[in-house]
């Protein structure tokens, strides 16, 4: 545990000296807790505005997702919300994917990976560090986000029953447990393209194709092929666990010391 | 302390393209000993370094560091050696204090502080304990790297172009801090192409061109290239003096340089005292005498020759 602490406490020592980096950690998640608050504020006095929405406003593959007690405003705002929902999902996954792809060729390409190598820190130990370097940080301004995005709701007039589904067993689900699945998917993904890779830009590039699933199921929601519920929540995070031990196993029997250190020239 | 036999170590670089880096390296270091490791760039020295440091693996042949075998106690290895790779490698967003840090908790040191301490004030950079690696000079900052493979006190040191790339001052300080090191104890095995650096630090050397060409100590390899050689100084030279100096049993070859004579025989010690009274009864004035050094660079260049021309004719 001494080895994964000492890389963690490493890693972030250079990282938040880096103020781009800073700024990246600190800006997306900002604007993705800003947005769906400036979303549900609109959505909220355009209906007072025109005296209510109807149910054939909201898709009718989304009914199922508002419980009967509810207006079809509260509805319509759930379905607005539920888009955002996969916002705050990316939220673990964008901002690590940065710090990860350069980790291991950035350190190549300052020359730091060999003494580092050199030293009794095992295989496994080095990637956890890096790892959890990565994703922590991450997953911890996730969850901040949800809470700040939770607790200012009220503040916006959201009403108590979509306030009540925002804190249900779906959001709290993909929050707090599917964001940081994604986020060890995301950093492990990273840090496998960082091993093979000679280049820091080709690493961030490679390892930014990550989002390509997740808009694939921001544009799903939208087009009503899939409505995220509970039951395709805990799909979901079932299909990450898997992913995410195959990743990992992948992760630490591919990274072979001798093949970063003799194969980048 | 370090052994090997037969270490061999060949990349592909693709398929059917084999690039033999080191082949069928046999030596030995003993415990204290200072070994340079000569060789142009290219030779395989790095890659040597690399498999006696568990960085890579040999293709065959083996090796012993500490006792532990390389490729079979790689993890016990990296514990006891301490290395200094040929670029520094420093963390330059982060303290020289932080850099020393990190690596004494890798090497599971136990008095962090203290041992981080000790050798920033031994190599005089307690002051600037605080400021970024990166605004260090190039001696700093391998003062620093050599401070962080010292971190655990390895016995066993490897030493990858210690002063490569630094001005005059800065070596000649690294240099000095390598002697203090040898003078603990320590077994340091220096890889460079610095051949006064060599000479200076080092009890044996290796000259290797992906295959080691000769060893010895500086002054053996002298000896089996060049012989002894001795200069004696004449206010003024007759030639009739050579033939019976040549003739003196020991001694191999006589030549007339300007107003000089140098001689090159086997034991300096027994034969000077013979020549400087054959060379006074003839009416020789001797001004004084002097042994001829080879440096290790013409020894150098000379072993490449001869390992060219052997090359080519093969």
């Amino acid at each position: 545990m001494k080895h994964i602490r000492t890389i963690i406490d490493k890693e972030w020592a250079e990282v938040f000296k880096n103020r781009m980096v800073l700024f990246t950690i600190i800006f997306i998640p900002l604007i993705f807790t800003i947005l769906p608050l400036v979303m549900l504020s609109l959505t909220g006095q355009g209906m007072q505005d025109i005296g209510g929405v109807g149910a054939a406003d909201v898709p009718v593959e989304f009914l199922s997702a508002c419980s009967p007690d509810m207006t079809a405003g509260e509805c319509m705002q759930i379905y607005i919300v539920n888009q955002f929902l996969l916002l705050f999902m990316m939220m673990p996954v964008i901002i690590p994917v940065t710090i990860a792809a350069y980790s291991i060729v950035g350190e190549k390409a300052t020359h730091s990976l060999e003494p580092l190598l050199a030293t009794p820190i095992t295989t496994l130990e080095l990637l956890a560090g890096k790892s959890l370097a990565a994703a922590l940080p991450a997953i911890l301004i996730g969850w901040l986000s949800f809470g700040i995005f939770l607790a200012a709701l009220p503040l916006i007039g959201v009403s108590r029953a979509v306030i009540h589904y925002i804190a249900g067993p779906t959001w709290l689900l993909a929050i707090l447990v599917a964001g940081p699945l994604m986020a060890i998917a995301a950093v492990n993904f990273a840090l496998f393209v960082s091993s093979r890779v000679n280049d820091p830009r080709a690493a961030e590039q490679i390892a930014s194709i990550l989002i390509v699933p997740i808009l694939g199921l921001i544009f799903a929601q939208l087009a009503g092929v899939i409505v995220i519920n509970l039951v395709v929540m805990l799909g979901f995070v079932g299909g990450m666990v898997l992913l995410d031990m195959g990743l990992i196993f992948l992760g630490v029997t591919i990274f072979q010391r001798e093949n970063i250190l003799t194969r980048w020239k | 302390m370090i052994e090997t036999n037969q270490l061999t170590k060949i990349f592909r670089i693709k398929k059917g393209v084999d690039i033999p880096a080191v082949q069928g390296l046999t030596l030995s270091v003993s415990e204290g000993e200072v070994f340079g490791f000569l060789g142009p760039n290219g030779a395989g020295k790095t890659t040597t370094v690399r498999m006696l440091t568990s960085l890579i693996g040999p293709t065959s042949g083996s090796a012993w560091v500490n006792g532990f075998e390389v490729g079979r106690e790689d993890q016990a290895i990296r514990q006891s050696v301490g290395i200094l790779t040929e670029n520094p490698g420093l963390y330059e967003r982060l303290s020289a204090w932080k850099n020393l840090e990190i690596y004494a908790n890798l090497y599971d040191v136990e008095d962090v502080e203290r041992q981080v301490g000790k050798y920033l004030h031994m190599l005089d950079l307690w002051s600037r304990r605080d400021d970024p690696a990166g605004s260090f000079s190039k001696g700093m900052r391998q003062k620093l790297a050599i401070a962080r493979a010292l971190m655990h006190e390895p016995r066993v040191l490897f030493l990858d172009e210690p002063t490569s790339a630094l001005d005059p001052e800065a070596a000649r300080l690294v240099r000095a801090f390598i002697e203090e090191l040898s003078g603990q104890g320590r077994t340091i095995f220096i890889c460079t192409h610095n051949l006064n650096e060599a000479d200076q630090l080092c009890d044996r050397i290796g000259i290797f061109k992906t295959r080691l060409i000769e060893m010895g100590t500086p002054e053996d390899l002298r000896q089996k290239l060049y012989g002894r050689k001795v200069v004696f100084h004449l206010r003024k030279l007759d030639q009739a003096w050579l033939a019976p100096i040549e003739a003196l049993a020991g001694v191999r070859d006589v030549r007339a340089v300007d107003q000089k004579l140098v001689v090159s025989l086997e034991d300096p010690e027994r034969l000077n005292p013979q020549i400087i009274r054959l060379l006074v009864d003839r009416g020789a004035d001797v001004q004084f005498v002097g042994e001829l050094q080879h440096s290790l660079e013409e020894i150098y260049l000379q072993t490449m020759q001869d390992t060219q021309e052997d090359m080519a004719a093969s």
